[in-house]
């Protein structure tokens, strides 16, 4: 039965360390900003394109 | 007509179309833009949305007191002598490519490390090594591609800004126990006689008590504090019953378990703070590109250029000039003190201190005022005031500006929160004194859980969640709302003054009327190849009115600063200026007119009316049923009769206020009982706005600056003012349904609290329903009211 003690402190220690990791989270700053992340996010793909080919720079829009 | 599109700033071509690259640029400054951007590879940028950028504008000598250490210091937010960072304001920002661009200014320039944008509060954090670039170089560059940074005398101020978090922590640690705190909970609420159970709950009821005591006593603290606060003013606020409620669960739900009573209230107690501080969180809408606090410090430039004898041109701090000063203002600068021109051409914009479109000339020796934006040339003038005694800048001296708005106004939740506080302490003693005599050992009993289950959590929620909502979909609509309490104030109003200017007039359009001899069409031709030429605001504005016309070449064009333009194409010669340039007797001093004479006969004028909103007298006339309207106007009175005409006839209309004059006035009216809610959109409103009970900001562009103010309205949504206060009025019916809801909660509640059978797993169930459902009917019912604002 004193297995009971073992998962109380496992599941204790497990939901403390998120509870940790979300203040850290919110001291760096990570929920101030909720826009640009997303955006940022899908550029990567483009620069990594763009550099092994700098010749086709010039691409039609309109 | 076909138009061409520019490739880089999107707007028409018009007629000088410059081809590049087989691309189609609308002027050199956008050509140059694109040529950056191709030779370092960076035409990713067009890819991404079309034509993003905007015109690069002139900005020569503009920056150059960002090489003044002292400045330096105060713009960056860290500085080690080899490493800057500075977070600047660029409010051109404003789609995927800007992100894209910023983020990438490092192959542009390749001692800058990092560049970090911010897309909804338009700043950009740029980290760059300031031994071999500089804070300078870094906006130079920024301004030469067209996403020129905003820096204003309001960035001169040292240190961070911190940034207040303390409620996400708070909610994350009372949901954090909450959860945990459910967990251990749940298997008591069967209360089945189960031989583990038996022997683990004392663990399971410590474990709880570990977990509710930073629930109680971090993220609780407010609400005891509050009510300590109210109480020491004798009010009996929301937070009293709450404060009360919280103490008692936590008092007895100890109790219980060290005397082995019970299992406690542990799941109701933080509960009930996880969902008050939801409502709080809920409650605060931001809006981090808009500022509803700024004064003129968000105009005024940090430094300008200083003309001394001994070292010759260069730049000083602002708050350092002093009387005497001579000062060089160019092109586009704005004048930060008081002072008197010395020579160049003036011709001073006013538009950020009165909302007057029209710019002003001035001559050497007239008095110039702060707040003006110099638009033609170079000009020198001699500071006569520093910049905190100046004309515009005395009126933030005014105690108005100190004194905070929400003092003195109870708002509905602490009105009803009185009544109840007083209802639920008498319903607790009565039915402690019923005990008492009936069966002794339960009294205490029942009185302590009839103040856990009267905790006016539903009440609490009420407002938080429909002023919040409502606060979004205002938002949606272009109605910015500063916070919850102005709604509130706004549904409580009973008289609307608007500013004339720039608030029932649109800036952009005004009309004009000719008359007299009629125009041959070869000299509306003329007219309008010759105003083509000009810069001159009316010349523009009386270009954009003119029919179109086919382009001439004119043999002569010359403008006479101050006074008109002359031109002659072929045999025709014509003279578009003030009445004297051009030769006419008569001129009115009220209205802003334009004559032209053609071959040296003298055919007409153009008299410019203002052009009023779209929708103003119907707006008006639904607003006359339920409000007092007045109209109090810092311009003459040229534009009386006009305004008669279309206003309904009890509005009151009244020019030649100053922004002392407006303030007052609001303040008189309010002292004979007047709720005031004022529209107004410029500098010189910010008195009247922090006056009045509801202060709107009105603007074409949300993203340039308008005064202090508790909302800013989008000027395309001026006519559904109406809509916007009846929606206030609707969300305060909403609040007082959804307390009668939480009331027939309570009276579920004290029925098994009065009889003494309150047990905790009741509790456990009756305040989440509480709550969960006036949050689910305050919203159904907003967005409903919002569907109605559409």
């Amino acid at each position: 039965m004193s297995v009971i003690y073992i998962l109380l402190s496992i599941s204790i220690i497990v939901a403390v360390v998120f509870f940790i990791a979300f203040i850290t989270a919110v001291k760096n700053g990570q929920f101030d900003d909720d826009y640009t992340p997303s955006v940022r996010m899908l550029f990567d793909d483009e620069l990594v394109k763009e550099q092994p080919k700098p010749t086709i720079k010039i691409k039609k829009t309109n | 007509m076909e138009q061409t599109i520019c490739f880089h700033c999107g707007d028409d071509c018009n007629s000088t179309i410059i081809a590049y690259d087989e691309k189609n640029f609308c002027c050199n400054g956008c050509k140059t833009v694109y040529e950056i951007f191709s030779e370092n590879d960076l035409t990713c940028y067009y890819d991404l949305q079309a034509s993003p950028g905007t015109i690069p504008k002139e900005i020569e000598g503009k920056y150059d007191f960002l090489s003044q250490d002292n400045i330096i210091e105060k713009l960056t937010e860290f500085n080690d002598g080899n490493t800057q960072i500075a977070t600047l304001y660029i409010p051109h920002i404003h789609c995927s490519s800007c992100i894209w661009i910023l983020e990438n200014l490092n192959k542009l320039n390749p001692n800058i490390s990092s560049s970090q944008v911010n897309f909804g509060k338009k700043n950009v954090r740029v980290t760059y090594n300031s031994q071999t670039t500089s804070l300078k170089a870094v906006v130079l560059l920024l301004s030469s591609i067209g996403y020129e940074p905003y820096i204003s005398l309001d960035d001169y101020k040292t240190g961070q800004q911190n940034v207040n978090r303390n409620l996400i922590y708070k909610l994350g640690i009372a949901g954090f126990a909450f959860g945990n705190v459910m967990f251990l909970s749940f298997p008591e609420y069967f209360q089945v006689g189960e031989y583990w159970l038996e022997q683990y709950k004392h663990l399971f009821r410590w474990l709880m008590f570990v977990f509710s005591i930073p629930v109680v006593f971090y993220a609780g603290a407010d609400y005891f504090i509050s009510a300590f606060k109210g109480l020491r003013s004798k009010l009996l606020n929301i937070d009293v019953p709450i404060a009360l409620g919280i103490s008692v669960l936590f008092i007895r739900s100890t109790i219980e378990i060290i005397f082995d009573l019970g299992s406690g209230f542990f799941d109701s107690l933080t509960g009930l703070v996880f969902f008050l501080l939801l409502g709080k969180f809920f409650q605060q809408k931001t809006y981090s590109f808009l500022s509803f606090e700024r004064d003129y410090k968000s105009y005024f430039p940090i430094a300008v250029t200083k003309i001394s004898s001994e070292i010759g041109e260069h730049p000083i701090q602002v708050y350092d000039i002093k009387k005497g000063d001579r000062l060089l203002i160019r092109n586009e600068e704005l004048i930060p003190v008081d002072g008197i021109l010395i020579n160049g051409n003036a011709r001073i914009d006013y538009s950020f201190v009165t909302g007057e479109s029209d710019s002003v000339s001035k001559q050497s020796g007239d008095k110039l005022f702060a707040g003006g934006k110099q638009t033609s040339g170079v000009i020198e003038m001699e500071a006569i005031k520093s910049v905190e005694q100046s004309y515009l800048t005395q009126l933030w001296s005014n105690d108005i500006f100190s004194k905070n708005k929400d003092d003195g106004f109870t708002n509905l939740t602490n009105r009803i929160s009185k009544k109840f506080t007083i209802i639920i302490l008498s319903i607790a003693v009565i039915a402690t004194l019923f005990w008492l005599f009936v069966n002794p050992s339960k009294a205490m009993n029942v009185f302590t859980a009839v103040l856990i289950i009267a905790c006016p959590c539903a009440i609490a929620l009420s407002a938080p969640f429909t002023f919040g909502n409502l606060l979004r979909i205002f938002g949606k609509l272009k109605f910015y709302v500063k916070n919850a309490a102005v709604i509130e104030q706004l549904a409580a109003i009973n008289t609307i003054i608007f500013d004339k200017t720039g608030t029932i007039t649109s800036n952009k359009k005004s009309t004009a009327q000719y008359d007299g001899l009629a125009l041959s069409p070869s000299e509306e031709l003329l007219l309008k190849n010759t105003l083509r030429g000009s810069n001159h605001p009316l010349s523009r504005t009386l270009y954009d009115i003119l029919d179109e016309n086919n382009i001439i070449s004119l043999n002569h064009f010359e403008e006479h600063l101050g006074q008109g333009i002359e031109a002659n194409h072929n045999d025709n010669y014509i003279k578009i200026g003030s009445a004297s340039f051009v030769g006419a007797k008569e001129h009115s001093i009220l209205n802003t007119q334009v004559h032209i004479s053609t071959n040296n006969e003298y055919k007409g004028k153009y008299t410019f009316y203002n052009s009023y909103r779209k929708g103003l007298s119907k707006l008006f006339n639904v607003l006359k049923t339920q409000y007092d309207l007045v109209i109090l106007s810092g311009d003459n009175a040229g534009e009386l009769e006009n305004l008669k005409k279309i206003l309904p006839s009890k509005t009151k209309l009244i020019f030649n206020q100053k922004p002392d004059d407006k303030l007052e006035y609001i303040k008189y009216h309010q002292t004979e009982g007047a709720k005031v809610l004022m529209i107004g959109d410029g500098l010189n409103d910010a008195g009247a706005l922090a006056q009045s009970n509801v202060g709107i900001a009105l603007s074409e562009n949300v993203n340039v600056f308008s005064p202090a103010c508790d909302a800013i309205l989008d000027a395309s949504k001026f006519n559904q003012l109406n809509k916007f206060i009846g929606a206030s009025k609707s969300a305060i019916k909403i609040i007082k349904w959804s307390f009668v809801l939480s009331f027939f909660y309570n009276v579920i509640g004290l029925y098994f609290a009065v009889t003494g059978q309150l047990a905790p797993v009741i509790a456990a169930i009756l305040m989440p329903l509480s709550s969960i459902s006036i949050v689910v009917f305050t919203t159904i019912a907003t967005n409903l009211l919002g569907r109605k604002l559409k």
